[in-house]
């Protein structure tokens, strides 16, 4: 413990530190904060940051299980999957993700209302909602940039070792499941947590489609109470923890993954 | 068949909407492809400079440099783009007219396209400066202490040593945040600046035709980031010239 | 990072201070379209009776507005900050916006008003729109209005501009939108707002949300420009300007009484 704490006892660590604290503490007294219990108690706060923290979580099971796949085809397919799914990421890669939330919201969207077996069917419930457009939109980004990660990650195992794992006679499945993808998937764990607080950094542009996550709750708070600056503040603030905790979960992972790659 | 595809953008044809000129909004859309690029550029050239001042400052600087580099580096790489942008997109104005009202100027109203540019740099700035710091840091340290050891002023051992070394290494992660750079102008939408995106969404919203807009903005920005990756695939093979190519395997 | 900014800031002060003196008005107009009041056409430049009447009170007041697009739910804040100069963006005069800036005269007044899809058979009530899903425009009056009054039985979905919540109504994501009458008027009028939806006429005044009239904003600090605006407003209305501009949009006078 004391140990830990050795590297900030140098004096211009604890002058800005001091700092810190100060501005923290003159932040606290000097802003407005009177509007958090109001948000607090009619619990928007904690629905916003369910709704971040599940898309993120979302989009990034299911995103990186079509990542593995985008890459796979990329790095050994035949033409007709490695050329579609080329294009696939320099397309999600190539466009701003806000012009992508608004082409599937408001674009595709906006058409489905004109069928009237779209709109009598079960699938209208959620065609109306806003978060179906948002979990698809954040989930084909992250599967495009992961696409690209897990090529080159692919790419990167040994030759040698796949060469012997045929040489045992594993089936390619086999090959797969037990050679490459394994010592793939430790090559991008480093990567994977950079990209996980990408992700988590893309999910407010989904405001923008009226889904009510973290940021829109800010947003509301900065329309009802005409407060600028204190909602961002916290906001950010709530942000930078989520990213500490993604970066403990990723350190602890890389951790429990024996490093060296033969 | 020049002549069938200019009937393609008549008034009233399926492309007639983005005709360059009126009632086409061909024309306005360019001006925001104009003025994206424009951001795009002047940001990247803003996030570069904090970049080679961070990376240097990281790495040679002293402690309290390095610190506050490395405070500025963690935060706003932990904070979404769009959250930093909405702050200093007021803040930036509300503290260059306390300055002037302070020392009894008149209030000004900045024009959108700097404080665009000075809030997209600082937030590009701390992602160059550890792909900067990374790449100087991948220069063999033997080198440097060879060039010192010859006595080589520290000038010329950045022009001719490290420069030349860190370059290689720099450019992938170059070219990544200058496509970062052309995307993230698309959050200037959000707060209401002309460029690409919005002016794209004014178009669709005006004329309810969604699709033509969007796709043309897509194709856009997609000729940008196709363009771009072949520039600097270009330059990376200039840069490398000489080591030797890394390949991997595959079944 | 923040002394780097501050010496920036510095530098651009010094640099724009001398510019500064005879500086044009720089009038804040949400980012969207607004017909028949803001829109901008298809070569960027914003038209509407809202900015022929701006015009109007400018050229009659001698000031160099320039339209500057900024984005709805940031309006108020791109005005306390400096970004702009004026509001002029149907923006309605309430208690809650005049604790933070100042407001002109009105120059025109409309109802909140109720629109629906086409096949709607409910009432425009409370008790009617019990469990539909109500669109309205963030930061808005009616917003307010709609939660006061259906926020308990309705569900409200938020938009950032009047105009997307018309476009998920025709979409038939929402079953209503609450939103200036005159406005929505126009969007009814219009060819996609004619085959998908209708207008269930005027709500209830309600004056805690719906506030006194359309107004110009200003920053609290910035008095003598509001003077000169509401002086402009005077003038246009006696010397028939107004009627005139009124008469290219609307078959009736939107001043109200």
């Amino acid at each position: 413990m004391i140990a830990a704490l050795r590297p900030m006892m140098k004096t211009h660590r604890l002058v800005m530190l001091g700092l810190a604290v100060g501005a923290v503490a003159w932040c606290a007294y000097a802003l407005r904060w009177d509007w958090i219990p109001t948000y607090w108690n009619n619990g928007l706060i904690l629905t916003g940051l369910e709704t971040t923290l599940s898309l993120l979580a979302f989009s990034w099971t299911i995103g990186l299980f079509f990542a593995i796949w985008l890459g796979l085809a990329q790095a050994s397919g035949p033409w007709y999957l490695a050329l579609p799914a080329k294009g696939f990421c320099s397309l999600i890669r190539g466009t701003p993700l806000l012009l992508q939330l608004w082409f599937f919201y408001y674009g595709i969207g906006s058409t489905f209302q004109q069928f009237p077996w779209i709109r009598h069917s079960w699938a209208w419930t959620y065609l109306r909602e806003a978060w179906p457009y948002a979990l698809m939109t954040l989930t084909l980004s992250f599967a495009g940039y992961e696409g690209e990660v897990m090529r080159g990650a692919f790419l990167g195992v040994p030759k040698g070792q796949l060469e012997s794992a045929r040489a045992f006679g594993m089936t390619r499945f086999t090959i797969l499941r037990r050679i490459w993808l394994p010592q793939a998937v430790q090559r991008v764990l480093p990567t994977l947590g950079g990209e996980t607080v990408l992700q988590l950094k893309a999910t407010p542009l989904v405001a923008t489609i009226t889904v009510v996550d973290l940021y829109n709750v800010s947003q509301t708070v900065r329309q009802d109470t005409y407060v600028i600056y204190e909602p961002l503040l916290l906001l950010a603030a709530v942000y930078m923890a989520i990213t500490g905790v993604i970066v403990l979960i990723f350190r602890w992972l890389e951790h429990r993954v024996p490093s060296k790659v033969a | 068949m020049f002549d069938a595809i200019s009937h393609l953008f008549d008034p009233g044809q399926a492309l007639g909407l983005l005709a360059y000129a009126p009632p086409g909004w061909g024309g306005n859309l360019l001006a925001g492809l104009g003025r994206s690029i424009e951001i795009a550029v002047g940001a990247y050239a803003v996030g570069l400079t904090i970049g080679i001042f961070g990376a240097f400052g990281k790495i040679y600087g002293g402690e309290v440099t390095r610190d506050i580099f490395g405070i500025y580096t963690t935060v706003v790489r932990a904070v979404p783009e769009l959250v930093e942008i909405l702050i200093l997109y007021y803040l930036v104005p509300q503290v260059v007219n306390s300055i002037l009202l302070s020392f009894g100027y008149d209030r000004v109203s900045l024009p959108q396209m700097p404080v665009g540019i000075l809030v997209l740099g600082v937030v590009l700035g701390a992602y160059m400066t550890e792909v900067l710091r990374g790449s100087i840091l991948a220069v063999p340290q033997g080198q440097i202490e060879a060039a010192r050891a010859y006595g080589m002023p520290p000038l010329l051992l950045a022009r001719r040593i490290i420069f030349p070394q860190m370059m290689a290494n720099a450019i992938p992660g170059m070219a990544n945040l200058w496509l970062n750079a052309t995307k993230d102008t698309a959050l200037l939408a959000v707060i209401g600046f002309n460029e690409l995106t919005l002016t794209t969404m004014q178009g669709a919203a005006t004329t309810k035709n969604y699709f033509v807009f969007f796709i043309a903005a897509g194709l856009m920005y997609l000729v940008i980031s196709i363009v771009s990756g072949r520039f600097f695939a270009r330059i990376e093979r200039w840069a490398r010239r000489g080591q030797p190519l890394v390949r991997g395997g595959g079944i | 990072m923040k002394l780097k900014l501050m010496a920036l800031a510095a530098v651009a002060a010094l640099g724009l201070g001398t510019a500064a003196m005879a500086a044009p008005v720089k009038v804040g107009v949400a980012a969207e379209p607004y017909p028949p009041f803001t829109s901008p056409d298809a070569s960027g430049h914003w038209s509407g009776w809202e900015i022929d009447i701006m015009n109007a009170i400018c050229t009659d007041q001698k000031l160099d507005c320039v339209v500057t697009p900024v984005a709805w739910d940031g309006i108020i804040p791109a005005l306390t900050a400096g970004q702009i100069d004026m509001i002029i963006s149907s923006m309605s005069i309430t208690k809650e916006r005049e604790k933070v800036i100042n407001f002109s005269d009105k120059y025109y007044e409309t109802p909140a008003a109720l629109a629906v899809t086409k096949d709607a058979t409910f009432k425009p009530t409370a008790e009617g729109l019990k469990g539909k899903t109500i669109g309205v425009e963030t930061g808005s009056i009616n917003k307010d209005y709609a939660e006061k009054f259906f926020g308990k039985t309705s569900t409200l979905k938020v938009y950032q501009t009047q105009d997307l919540a018309n476009q998920d109504l025709a979409a038939g994501r929402i079953d209503a939108t609450v939103g200036d009458e005159f406005a929505l008027q126009a969007f009814l009028d219009s060819a996609s707002g004619k085959d998908c939806c209708k207008s269930m006429g005027a709500l209830p005044y309600d004056s805690a949300t719906l506030g006194t009239g359309i107004g110009a904003g200003f920053r609290k600090s910035d008095t003598a420009l509001r003077d000169k605006f509401n002086k402009g407003i005077k003038d246009i209305r006696a010397n028939g300007t107004y009627d005139k501009i009124t008469k290219k949009y609307f078959s009736f006078d939107i001043y109200g009484g």
